[in-house]
């Protein structure tokens, strides 16, 4: 594993953002410009900070989208309690200003570098952010890691990156699960991530494959429990969650 | 001074977050969300110990049994999550630090939290003394929860929540410093929420 991927301190710098395109009805991907970005790693993060005209600020962490030496994009679902987020989906517009430092973490992260592992992608709802990062990163240097990812989202308007995702390409083999709608004819998955789906759809543990999770906490919990249920060592399985009431 | 952001207002701020008992940058939540880097461990409390080691040697160690047997403490703690949530007023049943170490010779200076599923925290040995860190087993009247670290966690209130180990099955007493599992993955080494040291080098 490799060691801490921040490079001594973190400042907060000024970022533009560029275009903002909607994703779905509640998610926005924003392009950001950053005049001094140290570059990042697929599967790592961002903080940005927001500050209201009597000098209240409000922080919070967000997936980094684009892959490692693509401009910075994150993309953001609008939760209906949140405080930033609503801001940052519905308000922020091209030419403002926001601050952000990064990129932070380095655990929850896919350099490419061990390509006899597999890849096993399983997101719930916004957690397919980084993996969108990891899947343009495997492209961008010719990696033949086979990779399965599985997405679990309320509905087909629902999913985020769907025209990218299908254009995956060769080794990539997407599918999803609707939770809650399912089209005329669907032929996914249905319903919430269960041991018996995801043993269907699991690489195998004897491939030695790395599988990383990200999603609220009962989807990570759901399946993380899982995947160790098919006999995947803990130390195989990252995740990352999100989630909580305010918690965006 | 931070730029302002156009057309950012902000939520309308709670009293707890103006009395001055929420640190910098953080925001109150009556939720207990969830964060960890793997899957939840689920221990065998049969086979339950939490340990003491010095030099790889296990200098004391109390089985679950005997964890329980210990005098414990209501404490009542207000929680600091680096990634930015605050939880006031928790509610915990705990056996403090001090209690456990005054079972044990040693000269250390400092303490890494080792906990099943892997990870590791460090801490100094003054931090989790006199009182301010304990070995928590229930959460609001009832058992902690595995995916809050249940059956036990350390509580290191002062400081930020990953110091507060899930799962901790012991402590290795060291004479130097060592960095433990998110401090070795660009985290601040010590993380003090009043002085917003979140990340190295903050």
């Amino acid at each position: 594993m490799a060691g801490t991927a921040v490079r001594g301190r973190l400042t907060w710098q000024v970022a533009t953002v560029g275009a903002v395109r909607p994703e779905t009805s509640s998610v926005r991907t924003i392009d950001l410009d950053v005049p001094d970005w140290a570059g990042h790693r697929a599967g790592q993060h961002l903080d940005i900070r927001l500050t209201a005209d009597d000098g209240y600020v409000a922080e919070r962490s967000y997936s980094i989208a684009s892959a490692p030496g693509e401009p910075v994009q994150v993309t953001v679902e609008r939760l209906d309690d949140g405080e930033v987020s609503p801001y940052l989906t519905e308000e922020l517009r091209p030419g403002d200003e926001i601050e952000i430092r990064g990129p932070i973490g380095g655990y929850f992260v896919w350099d490419g570098t061990e390509p006899q592992h597999p890849l096993l992608l399983l997101a719930g709802g916004s957690g397919v952010v980084p993996f969108r990062s990891i899947l343009r990163h495997r492209a961008r240097i010719g990696s033949t890691v086979p990779v399965r990812l599985l997405y679990s989202a309320r509905s087909l308007p629902d999913v985020i990156y769907r025209p990218e995702l299908a254009a995956s390409g060769d080794g990539v083999d997407v599918s999803y699960t609707l939770t809650r709608q399912q089209p005329p004819g669907w032929t996914g998955h249905s319903g919430r991530v269960t041991p018996d789906l995801l043993a269907g759809v699991a690489w195998p543990d004897d491939l030695m494959p790395l599988a990383f999770v990200c999603g609220p906490t009962a989807f990570v919990e759901t399946v993380a429990g899982a995947l160790v249920g098919l006999g995947y060592p803990a130390g195989q399985v990252k995740t990352e969650r999100y989630g909580g009431a305010g918690a965006s | 001074m931070s730029p302002v952001t156009r057309g950012f207002h902000g939520r309308r701020r709670e009293p707890a977050e103006q009395s001055g008992r929420v640190p910098p940058g953080q925001y109150v939540t009556s939720d207990f969300p969830v964060l960890s880097a793997g899957p939840t461990p689920h221990a065998s409390l049969d086979s339950w110990t939490f340990s003491i080691r010095q030099a790889g040697d296990t200098s004391k160690s109390w089985t679950w049994e005997e964890l329980r047997a210990l005098p414990a403490e209501d404490v009542t703690a207000d929680i600091h999550c680096v990634t930015r949530w605050s939880k006031l007023d928790t509610r915990w049943r705990a056996v403090s630090i001090d209690t456990l170490l005054a079972q044990v010779d040693h000269q250390a200076r400092f303490v890494l939290a080792f906990c099943d599923g892997g990870y590791t925290t460090n801490l100094p040995l003054a931090d989790v003394t006199s009182g301010q860190a304990w070995l928590a087993y229930d959460y609001d009247g009832a058992p902690l929860a595995p995916e809050h670290g249940g059956p036990a966690r350390l509580l290191v209130p002062h400081l930020y929540f990953w110091k507060s180990a899930k799962w901790v099955r012991g402590l290795e007493l060291l004479a130097a410093d060592e960095p433990g599992f998110w401090e070795r993955y660009g985290y601040h080494n010590y993380g003090d929420p009043w002085r917003e040291q979140r990340y190295a080098g903050d």
